[in-house]
């Protein structure tokens, strides 16, 4: 598919995206549908969506080992085996994971290939695509924790020393007066310039830019939308935020009510945040659980001495050589063939024959 | 060799984990902040601009103000009804709203917000 229909298709599924709350709120007034009812379904979404998709993943017999070897495997005691690349058992595979999942060891192996002059090939040393994705992972984890001010009721001190060390620039990114509130949050600028590279990536690099479909432009599209609707309400076009949280504690509280007098752009921000969850089961979204269930990482490298019995073996009819002598004995000793059981009356001649050896 | 033990045990602690907001205030009665005002505030009826707009965006005001009299030395603001007021927490802000932790404080301790105003300015001494 053509980047441009990819692009194309994306922003226009999310103009419409936008455009739904803001004409149902703004111009139908139908806050308890975007305040209550599309919440309440979108997490239920989630939460279907994500347990029947893990289930669907760990009803998947593991009948082998494909662990990807990236280090000496454990052997002889005078080789040095590598135990978090090459893990031998439960405690290695636990480090690969924590690296995997906390830092993203992996994408810190990328490369880029590059055809040089000659023709060579050379792999580049490329780390900005694992820097992006750091950043952008690390932000939204802290937006989304910052978030639980809302949720929480009292709020836990590990949330505000959060919103305090995020915050502790005590400045705008412009040399003027802030962005109106004392606090920008660093955390917001990071997750956005990192969603900004990481669009822009996709389409400068060419290869990237030829593989990337709507699927891949679509959930940038909506993280950028969901962060820009965020940083605008908290920095421009502000809203109650007492109200909002009255809403939200309504909410997982299940005596859910909609206060008055909160602006538009909440809910277009609290519609992109149910998009955002509803489509998470449906999409590469769902990275989020299956980046555990990664089998090149999270098995351990123990074929050699661990047998893996593969659970989906059907039965399978087999024919015996005892089977088959049984059947074809009598044609074997016509044809003079060696057979290991002799009939009953080509026994007794054979017990017979041996007696006599004995004797002799 | 089936792994399904392992991956149920791991969903469950994730989707435990994702749903923590719920349990977390499961029991706890939600108490929506209701700031109060004195008898000044009430008199004056008006502050210096609408509630709707004080309520969304004081911070934003006061972020300002400090920026034109720190920086400019601008000290008077002319509010939208054509009033005049002097840029000042503690001598006009805190004139009328002397209960700071009757008004102030319902919302930010709602919110758990400590905005840094009182690292500096002095918190009005309040009469019981």
């Amino acid at each position: 598919m053509n980047f441009v229909v990819g692009i194309l298709f994306s922003g226009i599924a999310m103009i419409i995206l936008i455009l739904i709350p803001w004409v149902g709120v703004g111009a139908f007034d139908l806050r308890l549908v975007f305040g209550i009812i599309v919440p309440y379904l979108a997490l239920a979404t989630f939460f279907v969506g994500i347990v029947l998709r893990v289930i669907n993943w760990a009803r998947s017999p593991v009948p082998f080992r494909i662990p990807t070897t990236a280090g000496q495997q454990w052997s002889l005691p005078w080789i040095k085996p590598n135990r978090i690349d090459n893990p031998k058992g439960t405690g290695g595979v636990v480090v690969r994971m924590i690296f995997e999942v906390l830092l993203f060891r992996s994408l810190f192996r990328n490369t880029r290939l590059e055809f040089r002059k000659g023709p060579k090939i050379t792999y580049e040393w490329e780390k900005w695509l694992w820097l992006a994705a750091l950043v952008f992972h690390y932000s939204f984890l802290v937006i989304f924790l910052r978030h639980f001010r809302f949720f929480l009721d009292p709020v836990p001190a590990f949330i505000h020393i959060l919103e305090r060390l995020d915050g502790f620039l005590q400045m705008g990114p412009l040399p003027v007066s802030g962005l109106g509130v004392p606090e920008v949050y660093i955390t917001d600028m990071l997750l956005l310039l990192a969603l900004l590279y990481l669009f822009l990536r996709r389409l400068y690099v060419h290869q990237t830019r030829y593989i990337s479909l709507p699927a891949d432009y679509f959930p940038l599209f909506l993280l950028l939308t969901l962060g820009l609707t965020g940083v605008l309400m908290r920095y421009f076009l502000r809203v109650d935020l007492t109200a909002v949280k009255e809403l939200a504690i309504g909410l997982v509280k299940f005596h859910p009510k909609v206060p008055e007098g909160i602006g538009v752009i909440f809910y277009i921000h609290l519609f992109m945040l149910c998009t955002l969850i509803a489509y998470f089961p449906f999409s590469k979204l769902v990275h989020m659980a299956g980046i555990f269930l990664s089998p090149t990482r999270n098995l351990s490298n123990n074929s050699r001495f661990v047998r893996h019995i593969n659970p989906w073996n059907y039965p399978v009819k087999v024919h015996t050589y005892e089977e088959y002598e049984d059947e074809f004995r009598d044609k074997m000793i016509e044809a003079g063939l060696p057979v290991e059981k002799m009939p009953e009356k080509a026994e007794e001649g054979a017990g017979a024959k041996e007696e006599e050896e004995k004797k002799e | 060799m089936y792994d399904a033990g392992k991956i149920i045990v791991g969903l469950i602690i994730g989707i435990g984990l994702l749903l923590f907001p719920f349990y977390y205030n499961a029991g706890k009665a939600a108490k929506a902040p209701e700031p109060q005002l004195t008898p000044k505030a009430k008199e004056a009826k008006v502050c210096v601009a609408e509630t709707s707009y004080m309520k969304t965006s004081h911070m934003h005001l006061l972020e300002r103000w400090r920026q034109e009299v720190v920086r400019g030395g601008e000290r008077y603001y002319t509010a939208s009804n054509g009033k005049v007021y002097y840029k000042s927490v503690e001598e006009t802000c805190l004139d009328c709203h002397s209960n700071k932790s009757k008004f102030c404080d319902q919302c930010h301790d709602y919110m758990r917000i400590s905005p840094y105003c009182w690292d500096c300015h002095i918190a009005p001494k309040e009469t019981k």
